[in-house]
């Protein structure tokens, strides 16, 4: 190949301790090759997503590893070696976007680019906000703009270095599906000429249909899959690959009937008296599958919830509320244990409290059906 | 008024001499991932805590012919330091030292640390990402910095008094002047100078308020 970067693949094996005495096993420990294209890197939050990132990136290092970007060493543990964040060309898109509040659009996006002359730059930067479609907001502080056009901002000053590698933490969340698409278009377009490797963050189902060509699946800081998002996302087959896709829910259940018409199937979990509807699958009557559910597809309701589409509505009894980060993990006895992710504040709002009678409701199309 | 110019002259070379030392100790304080850190904050905060008297004591010594930093003065320059407009300059930078890095220090801390990283996976090193994004967001802090060394230099008198002693000209400030009024039992005169005092302390903090809010607004209040 030629001089030019492009084509080429990024190739990472990472392991990285949590920080501070007494850490023996790894945090983070990996080994993944990201080719030119899209790649999702797909996980719950905790699963070590933007640690992986941050070490691609230059800003945080290792413990032990390399990471090359084709015939490139960007870090290598045992002949220590670590370049450093600015010399990578690597660009990253965070999810908090950190555009600079002090500087215009136009600034921003030309921050990256102080090694060229004046009028090449001006050139550069108007280019890219053509292509991003955010021109008319050259002048704007990042206070003045909205947030789909921030993200698209954030984009446009990561690409406009013409870097060798993207990575992008989240960095459409919030976005309607609409808007979501339009910028994936413009991104996908963009790397149409270029086909550099980009590394997309993401624990959004729908992002993952919209962008797949390849799925990375992390949890807990171990790779547990990886392929076609069909492969790994879909109609999880195995408890692994289910647990890996934040499926935090598998309950065993035998099917009771099938209702052709509806679209749906009745089963009965595990030896309780619950009985949920989940989508018709492949299976007959008095067969035994699993159900996998997502702890953050679940609703929690303090009372008997009436005029709703969803069509599973359980009572059951709060066995536990447990904290970590921004998440309240529940654990709800309704004859099976089931685990729901509320926020902090729907606890305070909602009084909940462990032994509090409450209603689950879970979409037909929240329950997975696996085998 | 020849003690009312030096007190001004002795604040702005002080507020000068501050901002330019004290952003890199900020810097350090603020970003140094060094353990024993908690030290050197003690050190900077010491004037806080300590008697005038007791620095202004320990930098007399030091600057007399015999410390190590009056011997050093007296070798290059042939002439002491201690009683001169000089030493009180160097006096005045240790004892408003804390109210200029601990400004700087939170306002460098308060910086989105996300904001550096873009700064470096941009292809900026330590050095512009300083002036180009940490500088530009810690203004409000710089500018406090710079009147609180300004105003609190405008009102030492235990130090001076230590370093300076009562030089008409030389060291002989605003507050020793109206000391020496009011010795002398002319409170007309102290009375003057005290109002004059009061009246620019409090445009100039008035007027960096201002400015301040100003500057601040543009960003910080979305």
């Amino acid at each position: 190949m030629g001089g030019e970067v492009n084509g080429t693949m990024l190739a990472a094996q990472i392991r990285k301790g949590r920080h501070g005495p007494g850490a023996s096993s790894f945090v983070l420990d990996v080994s993944i090759e990201v080719p030119p294209g899209i790649t999702i890197l797909f996980g719950a939050s905790g699963a070590g997503k933007s640690t992986l990132l941050d070490c691609i990136a230059g800003l945080a290092r290792p413990d032990e590893g390399r990471i090359l970007l084709g015939g490139d060493v960007l870090f290598d543990s045992v002949r220590a070696i670590h370049i450093p964040a600015p010399k990578r060309r690597i660009a990253y898109v965070f999810q908090t976007l950190a555009l600079f509040p002090h500087l215009s659009a136009e600034e921003n996006v030309a921050y990256g680019l102080r090694n060229l002359p004046e009028g090449q730059r001006r050139e550069r930067v108007g280019e890219i906000l053509a292509v991003f479609r955010v021109e008319k907001l050259r002048k704007q502080r990042p206070g003045e703009i909205s947030g789909g056009e921030k993200q698209r901002i954030a984009l446009a000053r990561s690409l406009v270095t013409e870097p060798r590698v993207l990575l992008l933490d989240e960095p459409l969340t919030g976005l309607d599906a609409e808007l979501k698409a339009a910028i994936v278009d413009d991104l996908r377009a963009w790397n149409t000429a270029r086909a550099i490797p980009i590394l997309y963050v993401t624990h959004n189902r729908d992002e993952v249909d919209a962008l797949g060509e390849r799925v990375i699946a992390l949890d807990n800081g171990r790779v547990v899959s990886a392929g076609e998002p069909i492969e790994v996302l879909d109609a999880p087959r195995r408890k692994k690959l289910a647990q890996a896709a934040c499926f935090e829910n598998l309950l065993n259940a035998t099917v009771l009937d099938l209702r052709e018409a509806d679209g749906v199937m009745r089963v009965k979990l595990g030896e309780s008296p619950c009985e949920i509807e989940v989508p018709l699958g492949y299976a007959a009557a008095g067969s035994r599958v699993q159900v996998a559910i997502r702890a953050g597809d679940i609703l929690l309701a303090t009372e008997r919830p009436r005029g709703l589409s969803a069509r599973n509505v359980m009572e059951g009894r709060i066995l536990s509320l447990e904290q970590r980060g921004t998440m309240v993990i529940a654990r709800v006895d309704c004859g099976v244990t089931f685990v729901a992710h509320i926020t902090p504040g729907a606890v305070r709002a909602l009084e909940l409290t462990a032994g509090r009678r409450v209603w689950l409701v879970l979409k037909t199309h929240s329950c997975h059906l696996v085998d | 008024m020849e003690a009312l110019w030096l007190s001004l002259k002795l604040a702005a070379c002080v507020a000068a001499i501050l901002l330019a030392i004290g952003m890199p100790v900020a810097y350090w304080l603020a970003y140094s991932t060094w353990r024993g850190k908690f030290l050197l904050e003690s050190v900077v905060a010491l004037p806080l805590v300590l008697p005038p008297t007791v620095l202004g004591f320990y930098a007399l010594v030091a600057m007399g012919p015999r410390g190590p930093l009056g011997k050093l003065w007296i070798a290059l320059f042939g002439h002491g330091l201690a009683f001169t407009f000089t030493g009180l300059i160097l006096a005045s930078v240790l004892y408003s030292f804390p109210f200029a890095v601990q400004p700087l220090t939170a306002s460098f801390e308060g910086v989105d640390p996300r904001l550096l990283d873009a700064s470096a996976v941009l292809g900026a090193g330590a050095l512009r990402t300083f002036w180009r994004v940490i500088l530009p967001l810690s203004l409000p802090g710089v500018v406090i910095a710079a009147v609180l060394s300004f105003a609190h230099t405008l009102g030492e008198f235990g130090v001076v008094l230590m370093v300076g002693g009562n030089l008409a000209g030389v060291t002989r400030t605003v507050s020793i002047d109206i000391y020496d009024h009011v010795q002398s039992l002319e409170y007309g005169a102290a009375n003057r100078m005290a109002l004059l005092l009061l009246v620019i302390s409090f445009a100039v903090l008035s007027v960096v308020y201002a400015v301040n809010r100003r500057v601040w607004t543009p960003w910080a209040a979305k």
